[in-house]
């Protein structure tokens, strides 16, 4: 077969995905949890080179989308789902070939893996002809494998794999322990003995203890006394046993690769899928978003945090949603207000999506357009480490020094709460300073702060806050409107939300 | 027996639950750095010194009862690491005698016959050193522990272990069906009367004409000869069982002698490797926590001192009856070494321990609490000053009086008056109970507050030196915090004189010292 790929439309090179990137980004976006949760299971395929590795023109990310729509068609999927645990199967009974030391155990652990391939192959076109796909990467999948299937090569080695199997399961002997001597010989029906010796030694049982009655394994522990038992009974039945020795020869390397690529590449789509299928279940919305290099007026409609959506939904909490939207000459999203009113959440959020953009798949939200930026910066506060003489501020200037020093008009920026190791002058010196730098960079960014005073400085900046409950000033809504900063913040009643005004804790209970 | 190495009273409990909030402190602190010295690689070492590191005294004399027997071992640290070797090696000895995955009963006897000759062994030798010791020691501690050893392990208890291990190793004295299963392994044995009776002699005078329909089994054959071994097992499973609990006991005696004096061990390790980089150390006068007293000459950052190798910047510190103590000053300026310092005296203070300092005289604290700056809450439902306040209330509730708070840049997840606010309420209601706080902070608002006269007599005011051209000391001096923190210079310093990335239609250089306000930008009000 020639080679498809699910992942990359022909042309491409799908063997040889770009270097893994961005490890930082990820886990400031806390994706590296989510890709995490969604790797779960799927550790042997080692996903974490797609999910690390976004796409760079419009064409590819269009292929994904469509090979994504065909999957969240039931029967599609499950077809092909089902055709890669089958696969998998048969990759782990291959690999256990190997380890097993004996001819007779080899070859018919050989011969299982090939019919179930088989099997695998036949129903997996039979189900993916049936449901029609739509997508250029489904359809030419299905094309190559229905050729695969009708060849000659393929035919006869499941047929002759059946008969065999078949032969085998009639197999029944005899045999006898005697001293050190063991004898195999045809099968003849005498009576079951070990109930008889049960019964003779029932009288040493002592009541209940530590049990050290041995147990066996039976799966792939062959010893070499079980090896030359069976050399012994295949002289019993030599011309089955022929027959099985020649047949892992005749067809050695009968897994296709490409079936193997199939294999690991659906995982890609079926893994996020299965994440996302919790969300839809608690009614959250995703959409496939329109995906653009050429213009930078974003927005996304009812959109949330896709780690933090997880996490609530296995809480059984609410998720709220927000809206984003760049108009003309904006770039930038200043997002400030009273904390704990999410805006860390919507940073994230902005990034998440354009992140999840670029891998070709459904993002969070009812409908959203997306840059396809060159590359996303974070700069998100970091632990302190002894490792670093250079102190915290000095970090994290160089830090972001090195970001201003990258970022293109196609780029998108993220940079969360900082300077707040400084003073109120020092952070508000700073804070300026950088913004202003992005500002002239022309790239998309968003920039939370504490300081009102960054909310608006001049047309390329949209001034988004946080906002709480009027009611209780300590219950977040984690709605993140679009408005002038209100310069409120409310530490004190979140202080006492923690017990932990002057009162609270004079007045609490020692342990 | 007994050991009674770390309490005069009672056996060290590995199991116990360490103190609240005791994790914390032990990562805020870079305990693991002291960690490693100890253990030098060995876990056990490193659990046990954590553990007693951890899991403070509160009186003085089990700080002093330590302390001798720390003495006891810096000056004879051979006789100390024998016996630590010793109870090491009879453990390391038992892990590694054959152990079947599967044991029958008499596997499991003759393992334990032969464990237990090497704890024999090892109890002679051990009782060998507790003599050779004799007359070396003035700790009550060792001295106990010694003579203790001397009269238990007698010669007659060496005679009747040496007996029993003589006669515990006894000198005087199928038929059925099968198919394929899986992988072709025999599947659905059926054991089956022999049929041998029912055969004629012409079958049997066949088969012997049939060689290779059998085999014979190799003597060393272990799977082979498991059915035969079966009636015997049974024989011999009680004494089996006996002579396994013996063991076990013998283990758990050399594993409390290994925990106990592991912690002496990992001391003097620690010893060592700061006496080789020249970085003192010194035996602190413990005080009671009542007497608020911290006098330090000469402390410095051990962690800090282990990494670089070498001895690293000190700095005395006079805070006899200060119950608060703000550290403010110059970003890079070694607060949060200092901080880490403070809390590492009272931590190896407390566990009995040398301290890293040149002297010390120091009251004993109920507990060390930290309360650190932390990265971004990786869990996401809270937002930052909820997860900073989460940990204060967490340390409020369990802090008891005249325990020591260890704050590091907390409350600055907000804003400066805010953070300052409840930073005032925190200390006002926690010094009420007589917590002893040191705070590092860049909350100018809250400790201007505390510097104004009449400046109350126990709060201490420390600031990390900045010399005019700019250079850190890493040193504390006393004395009000200045307003800023000098962002600006390290902004200079990494963005170049301009203070651009690279932009053509940025605005022109800033001039040093006071904040730049763009043209299109609004004016912008300071702090204060």
């Amino acid at each position: 077969m020639r080679p498809t790929s699910l992942l990359y439309p022909a042309g491409t090179d799908p063997s040889a995905p770009d270097a893994p990137s961005g490890a930082p980004v990820l886990h400031d976006l806390n994706l590296d949890q989510v890709f995490s949760t969604i790797k779960v299971g799927r550790e042997e395929y080692e996903l974490d080179p797609y999910f690390a590795t976004p796409l760079r023109d419009v064409d590819s990310v269009r292929y994904r989308q469509e090979v994504a729509r065909d999957l969240d068609r039931q029967d599609l999927r499950e077809a092909l789902a089902e055709f890669a645990r089958t696969i998998r199967t048969v990759r782990k009974r291959l690999a256990q070939v190997e380890k097993l030391g004996y001819r007779y155990q080899q070859a018919s652990w050989f011969l299982d893996a090939v019919d179930q391939y088989g099997g695998a192959v036949t129903r997996v076109v039979e189900r993916l002809a049936a449901a029609q796909p739509g997508s250029r990467g489904v359809r030419s999948l299905l094309e190559q494998l229905s050729s695969y299937l009708g060849s000659a090569p393929f035919r006869s080695r499941a047929d002759e794999a059946q008969q065999l199997k078949a032969g085998l399961a009639e197999v029944v002997y005899t045999l006898r322990l005697k001293g050190r001597r063991i004898t195999v010989r045809e099968f003849s029906e005498t009576p079951d003995y070990s109930v008889q010796v049960l019964s003779t030694f029932q009288q040493f049982q002592r009541g209940a203890s530590k049990d050290y009655r041995v147990k066996f394994d039976r799966v792939a522990s062959m010893n070499h006394v079980e090896a030359e038992i069976l050399e012994l009974v295949a002289n019993l039945f030599p011309e089955l046993f022929r027959q099985l020795r020649e047949f892992p020869g005749r067809h050695a390397d009968f897994l296709d690769p490409t079936i193997r690529r199939l294999e690991r590449e659906v995982q890609f789509y079926l893994a996020y899928r299965e994440f996302l299928e919790k969300l839809r279940a608690a009614g959250l919305p995703f959409c496939y978003p329109e995906v653009t290099a050429t213009s930078w007026e974003v927005f996304a409609r009812a959109t949330y945090d896709l780690g933090l959506a997880h996490k609530l939904t296995e809480d059984r909490s609410e998720v709220v949603t927000n809206d984003f939207q760049l108009e003309g000459p904006e770039r930038i999203f200043v997002v400030s207000g009273p904390n704990q009113g999410g805006k860390t959440t919507f940073a994230r959020t902005v990034g998440q999506l354009h992140y999840l953009a670029r891998l070709g798949l459904p993002v969070p939200g009812e409908a959203a357009r997306l840059h396809l930026c060159d590359e996303i910066f974070t700069h998100f506060e970091r632990e302190e480490r002894i490792e670093n003489l250079r102190g915290k501020l000095q970090d994290e200037l160089v830090r972001l020094h090195e970001i201003l020093g990258r970022v293109t008009d196609r780029s998108l920026v993220i940079i969360n709460e900082s300077f707040t190791t400084t003073t109120l002058d020092d952070a508000l010196f700073l804070g300026r300073e950088i913004l202003n730098q992005i500002i002239r960079s022309r790239a998309l960014g968003v920039y939370v702060t504490f300081i009102d005073e960054l909310s608006a400085l001049g047309p390329a900046t949209v001034s988004m806050v946080s906002t709480v409950a009027p009611d209780d000033p300590s219950r977040r809504t984690f709605k993140v409107v679009r408005r002038p900063a209100d310069g409120k913040a409310y530490a004190i009643a979140i202080a006492r939300k923690y017990g932990l005004t002057y009162e609270d804790i004079r007045g609490r209970s020692r342990p | 027996m007994k050991a009674y190495l770390l309490y005069r009273d009672r056996d060290a409990d590995l199991q116990a639950p360490l103190p609240a909030l005791a994790d914390t402190a032990a990562r805020d602190l870079e305990l693991p750095t002291i960690l490693d010295a100890m253990s030098q690689g060995d876990p056990f070492l490193r659990e046990v010194a954590q553990r007693t590191l951890l899991t403070g005294l509160t009186s003085v004399d089990a700080v002093e009862y330590r302390q001798q027997i720390l003495q006891d071992c810096l000056a004879q640290p051979s006789i100390v690491r024998e016996v630590y070797r010793l109870a090491t090696d009879a453990l390391l000895g038992e892990k590694r005698v054959w152990r079947f995955y599967r044991p029958s009963p008499e596997m499991i006897l003759s393992r334990g016959l032969e464990v237990l000759g090497l704890f024999v062994r090892h109890l002679h030798s051990l009782r060998e050193v507790a003599a050779s010791a004799r007359g070396k020691l003035r700790s009550p501690g060792l001295t106990r522990f010694f003579s203790v050893l001397e009269a238990e392990l007698s010669d007659d208890f060496f005679e009747s272990a040496d007996r029993h291990l003589a006669q515990l190793r006894f000198p005087d004295g199928i038929l059925m069906s099968a198919s394929l299963g899986e992988g072709l392994a025999g599947d659905r044995y059926v054991l089956r009367t022999s049929s041998q009776a029912k055969r004629g002699w012409a079958h049997r005078l066949l088969d012997r004409w049939r060689p290779s329909n059998s085999f014979e089994i190799g003597e060393r054959d272990e799977s082979g000869h498991r059915n035969l071994a079966e009636l015997r097992d049974r024989g011999v499973n009680l004494v089996a069982n006996a002579v396994a609990q013996s063991n076990d006991h013998v283990v758990s005696f050399f594993e409390l002698v290994r925990a106990e004096l592991g912690f002496y061990v990992g001391c003097l390790n620690l010893h060592e490797q700061l006496t080789r980089i020249g970085s003192p150390t010194c035996v602190p006068e413990v005080r009671s926590p009542a007497e608020l007293q911290l006098r330090v000459r000469g402390l410095y950052e051990p962690c800090l001192a282990l990494r670089l190798g070498q001895r690293t910047v000190s700095n005395d510190l006079s805070a006899d009856g200060k119950r608060l103590v703000f550290v403010c000053g110059a970003n890079q300026g070694g607060k949060s070494t200092f901080l880490r310092s403070v809390g590492l005296v009272h931590l190896m203070l407390q566990a009995g321990m040398f301290v890293p300092a040149e002297s010390c005289t120091a009251s004993l604290s109920r507990g060390v609490y930290t309360h650190f700056k932390r990265e971004e809450d990786a869990t996401m439902t809270h937002g930052k000053l909820e997860e900073e306040l989460g940990r204060m209330h967490q340390i409020v509730a369990h802090i008891p009086p005249e325990g020591l708070l260890l704050c590091n840049e907390s409350l600055s997840s907000t804003n400066e008056r805010e953070g300052s606010e409840i930073a005032r309420q925190i200390l006002r209601a926690l010094g009420e109970d007589r917590v002893r706080i040191v705070f590092v902070t860049f909350l100018y608002d809250l400790v201007h507050g505390f510097a104004q006269s009449p400046v109350d007599p126990s709060v201490l005011l420390l600031n990390a030196e900045r010399l005019p051209d700019g250079r850190r000391t890493y040193r504390m001096v006393e004395g009000a915090p200045l307003p800023t923190s000098y962002g600006e210079d390290l902004y200079r310093k990494i963005f170049g004189a301009g203070g651009e990335a690279a932009a053509p239609e940025a605005p022109g250089g800033h001039p040093p010292g006071g904040p730049n306000v763009p043209a299109e930008g609004p004016t912008v009000p300071t702090s204060r």
